[in-house]
């Protein structure tokens, strides 16, 4: 029990825990102070002086984001002088804001623009002294806009402390001060990995996705293309927090329907492709540990990781699974299997995937991720394009009927569902590999032990009926960079290792909508939870449009197709800055 | 009477300041023999006897932290000297570098005795390098005769002193932009709570002192005969370095007793105004942190109270920089706000977008264009660096101006023509 505090805000008591922070103390009187650099997520900044309140007694105004509560203290936020402190420092952000709102990616999700609006700024006092820079177009994941940085350093925050990437960083000082990569080099030069969370936290629309909603709208009405989409797992539990649904709200059915009625010929399901990834996967696994192949072995689905594995670790190249991602997978039987199916050229055929992560759009473009002049997926949207062009077509989600995804590469199992949350891919890889290397069903089929947290790092002994098998799970890359140095250093003697890069795995996705925070995370793993269980079909290799792509096309897993169009290679890639040679 | 003193300067041209022997020949590591013998807190309460504050700019009760510093726990912790010395005009720590490098260093080895650190870090501006060879080799001379290093003259303290270069941004003097920078990092200062003496450099406890506050501490230490508490006034004793500058026929470094005024530092100590043709416009006080002085206020005593009561800079860094007739006084604020347009850090809204405007908006009364609202707005402008930046550098970047306007309130009258349009 921790001690607590009396104090009062504009002349409210309230008692509150010792330690509470001053904004999370109005809070509780429903007390909203603003800010623009605080996030509950992140550790405090105090950089944006927004949330400049009065404490009675004090000289100087109070950060209310970094001044912990005192007994008796006496918090006033509703005085001119805090009011005046407040519109006083919006409009110095306000001015130095290229404020093109309406073509903004962030146009009625942006932060600055709430403030605007609950200030009332309709004469802001300072002339707009903002810059000229130009767009930062520099890799296919995210745009930069540094006219539009309100220099809050959450992004700073999200890649150093997060993603121990620190790709983001400051530089310069006074007017000067700004937020870049180092050297200002594009982003993938840098140690960025595309994870897109940046774009999670920004508050304006300084970091976005590449938007390839317009690419789309036209492949969709070209008549000589037939375009197809698949959609991740975690996006039918993310989806609806941009048409106002609460956190965690399933959508699955009213996203096939909007999907559809958008104009994509054929809709699919990234969760046959998990399951397609776990036979592949689960089979390379069971062959490493019987044929002494190197392990621990490391998953592959998040590119995000695999990008930090090939920037910082590629002594760890021969630890990652072959298996291609289920983006990948989908892909490359799209344009296949099923193109030869339909007797379509694959040339003709539009692969566009929704996506959680900004990543994936990386993904897509790797040479490997394709054959004969084409790439297996063409386009790659985020949650948050699927929702533009659904609201372009003027549909709200939740009005809409529930569909079926089509068939074949419509089905897929509660297995697949959970890929989308930390813990999910080891879970089901663990429930086929299980079944197939002992013959015996499984008693239950959660494995608790691998459920994951947030941001956090999971070990588990599972027992294989008498074999033991040590997993380590890792979601954020702070947390798979301490796996990687328990590996190293010897401390621990894993078989295999689920690492996805985003905190919460892909429904904490850099490409999820604005908003999505920790909690918002939490309740999206319990979505897909819920789907598992609610699913009749929760195992991968009992799925049976898997069985059929086995038994008409690639035979067995690890076959040779199966390795020519299923599994991939990883390259070792240099850093553009290279301090090695410096003590 | 005499107007200057000779107490933190008393070894001033006695000894040679690249010999250790030298030093030691005129009664220098006395003090720390003296200390060596004494608890840390009644050490801090020697400087509490003699109501010893700060010299750094903050006048912050030099008793009270070394007490703080105590008692705050940890393994390890480090006593900081801030020889960063940027405010524009001040220089008087460089004189105490140059001349007595030795009793700075008594003085840190007393501090990391009485704090109970065990490394002290020198943090030396960029302009002063020159200044490396001497220090480094007093650290060394002080290694080998066993004033630094392990069980120091057998009390069993452990301490050593390292040195530092800043690489010359004004931000770094502040206590956390210092800590960063020592750390490896930009300078830029950090939020507080956590305080530097709880998490400074390294993130350990660190007692941060002035080179003229540590300079203090061996003759305090020594001064059985209370000279240093009959200087200056009853309710502030003592001497005080300032650096005087500016249009004045004789500008430099003097020891003062508190109490002298503001006229007689301009016209007796630094011999007045440089020209008989062009009178005394103003006086910056305590750098470019601190606020104007008219010519009305020069018998205005120099102590902390009274320097107060007069609205001016308690003392800060002890500058006086002495502007006359030839340089406007919007033309004074001009270069002090060119100067914190440059070295803010960029960090925080109200500092880094607020020099910004208020530059523009000193642009248009230079010009004459200004109008009421752009008056309004400079003020208001000003206000909110005063009471929202994060750190002392935006806190103190308007002093001049709010100053100024309070006594040249013509500079700022909107010009009929404006007025009328």
């Amino acid at each position: 029990m921790s001690e607590m505090v009396h104090i009062t805000v504009n002349r409210q008591p309230l008692e509150v825990p010792a330690g509470t922070r001053v904004i999370e103390a109005a809070k509780m009187l429903n007390i909203d102070i603003p800010h623009l650099c605080y996030h509950p997520d992140q550790t405090i900044k105090a950089h944006c002086r927004m949330c400049m309140v009065e404490v009675v007694g004090s000289r100087k105004l109070t950060a209310a984001c970094s001044t912990v509560v005192w007994e008796g203290m006496e918090v006033i936020t509703d005085s001119k002088k805090v009011y005046d402190a407040q519109t006083g420092v919006l409009d110095l952000i306000l001015a130095d804001h290229k404020t093109n709102c309406l073509s903004c990616a962030r146009n009625g999700s942006c932060e600055l623009q709430d403030l605007c609006r609950r200030f009332n700024r309709l004469h802001p006092e300072l002339p707009d002294i903002s810059s000229n820079e130009p767009l930062r177009i520099d890799n296919p994941s995210i745009v930069r806009d540094p006219s539009k940085c309100v220099k809050c350093g959450r992004c700073v925050k999200v890649c150093s402390e997060v993603q121990g990437c620190a790709a983001l960083t400051y530089s310069s000082r006074s007017a000067d001060f700004k937020v870049t990569t180092a050297f200002d080099l594009p982003m993938d030069e840098t140690d960025c990995v595309l994870c897109g969370q940046c774009t999670l936290v920004c508050p304006v629309g300084a970091l976005v996705e590449t938007d390839y909603t317009n690419e789309v709208s036209a492949a969709i009405q070209d008549p000589s293309k037939h375009v197809i989409v698949q959609v991740a797992p975690s996006v039918r539990v993310a989806l609806g927090d941009e048409f106002g649904l609460e956190s965690g709200a399933i959508v699955t059915g009213k996203m096939v329907t909007a999907l559809k009625m958008l104009g994509f010929e054929k809709v699919f399901d990234t969760n046959f492709s998990a399951d397609l990834t776990i036979m592949e996967e689960g089979s390379e696994l069971l062959e490493r540990i019987k044929n002494g192949g190197k392990l621990p072995m490391i998953t592959s689905c998040s590119p995000g990781w695999v990008t930090y594995m090939e920037k910082h670790h590629p002594e760890l190249i021969d630890n990652l699974s072959t298996a291609k991602s289920p983006q990948g997978m989908f892909g490359a039987v799209a344009k296949t299997y099923y193109a030869q199916k339909m007797g379509w050229d694959p040339h003709d055929v539009v692969s566009v995937s929704v996506m959680p992560c900004t990543a994936k759009k990386y993904e897509a473009s790797r040479p490997e991720l394709g054959r004969d002049g084409y790439q297996d997926v063409d386009y790659v949207l985020t949650t948050r394009e699927l929702a533009k062009l659904i609201r372009y077509v003027g549909l709200n989600l939740s009005d809409l009927p529930d569909s079926e995804f089509d068939s074949p590469l419509g089905i897929g199992s509660g297995a697949g569902a959970i890929f989308g949350a930390t813990g999910g891919v080891m879970e089901a890889a663990l429930r086929t590999a299980y079944e197939l290397h002992t013959g015996k069903t499984l008693p239950r089929l959660e494995f608790d032990a691998v459920r994951g947290d947030v941001n956090a790092i999971k070990e588990a002994v599972i027992d294989l009926d008498g074999t033991p098998l040590k997993v380590a799970v890792a979601n954020g890359l702070k947390n798979a960079e301490e796996i990687i140095r328990r590996v190293e250093s010897g401390e621990a003697d894993y078989i295999f290792i689920e690492i996805m890069a985003c905190p919460g795995g892909c429904i904490g996705g850099g490409g999820q909508p604005i908003g999505t925070n920790n909690a918002v995370r939490d309740a999206r793993i319990q979505a897909l939870y819920e789907i598992d269980r609610s699913l009749p079909l929760r195992k991968s290799h009992e799925n049976p449009e898997i069985k059929t792509i086995y038994e008409e096309f690639f035979g067995a897993p690890l076959s040779s197709r199966a390795h020519d169009l299923l599994h991939t290679h990883y390259h070792a890639r240099k850093k553009r800055h290279d301090f090695s040679h410096l003590k | 009477m005499s107007k200057t003193v000779c107490f933190i300067t008393r070894n001033f041209g006695k000894y040679d300041p690249d010999s250790l022997a030298g030093y030691e020949a005129i009664g220098g590591f006395r003090a720390l023999r003296r200390a060596l013998g004494m608890d840390g807190y009644a050490i801090a309460d020697v400087l509490a006897a003699n109501g010893v504050q700060g010299r750094g700019g903050a006048a912050y009760d030099m008793g009270r932290k070394w007490r703080q510093a105590r008692d705050v726990q940890g393994a390890h912790k480090c006593v900081v000297c801030n020889a960063d010395e940027g405010e524009p005009g001040t220089f008087k720590d460089r004189e105490l570098l140059t001349r007595d490098p030795f009793q700075l260093l008594e003085g840190m080895i007393i501090a990391g005795w009485a704090v109970g650190a065990d490394n002290g870090y020198i943090y030396m501006r960029e302009e002063y390098s020159h200044l490396r060879p001497r220090i480094l080799s007093a650290i060394a001379q002080c290694e080998a005769a066993g004033y630094l290093g392990d069980n120091i003259l057998g009390s069993g303290l452990n301490y050593r002193i390292h040195l530092y270069s800043g690489a010359g941004a004004y931000v770094c003097g502040e206590g956390s932009a210092l800590a960063e920078s020592i750390g490896g990092n930009a300078g830029r200062p950090r939020m507080k709570p956590p305080f530097i003496k709880q998490c400074g450099v390294f993130h350990l406890p660190t007692c941060v002192n002035n080179v003229e506050s540590l300079s203090l501490v061996a003759p305090l230490l020594m001064d059985d005969e209370g000279y240093y508490k009959r200087q200056g006034t009853p309710d502030c004793p003592g001497t005080k370095m300032i650096s005087v500058s500016g249009n004045v026929k004789h500008p430099g470094v003097f020891e003062v007793p508190f109490g002298i005024t503001i006229r007689e530092i301009v016209y007796d100590l630094a011999g007045g105004m440089e020209s008989d043709e062009y009178p005394l416009r103003l006086v910056q006080l305590g750098g470019a942190s601190g606020r104007i002085c008219s010519p009305a206020q020069l018998d205005t005593p120099y102590t902390y109270k009274g320097m107060r009561q007069a609205d001016l800079t308690a003392i800060g860094s002890g500058a006086v920089l002495v502007v006359d007739e030839r340089t406007s006084v919007i033309g004074f604020l001009r270069m002090t706000q060119e100067f914190f347009s440059h070295e803010s850090c960029g960090q925080c809204t109200p500092c880094r977008e607020g020099n910004r405007h208020i530059s523009l908006l000193l642009d248009k009364v230079a010009a004459g264009t200004h109008t009421e609202k752009d008056i309004a707005t400079l003020k208001k402008f000003a206000d909110i660096m005063s009471s929202a930046s994060l750190c002392g550098l935006g806190e103190t970047a308007q002093s001049a101006l709010l100053s100024a306007m309070k006594r040249f309130p013509e500079v700022f009258a909107v010009k009929e023509e404006v007025a009328v349009r």
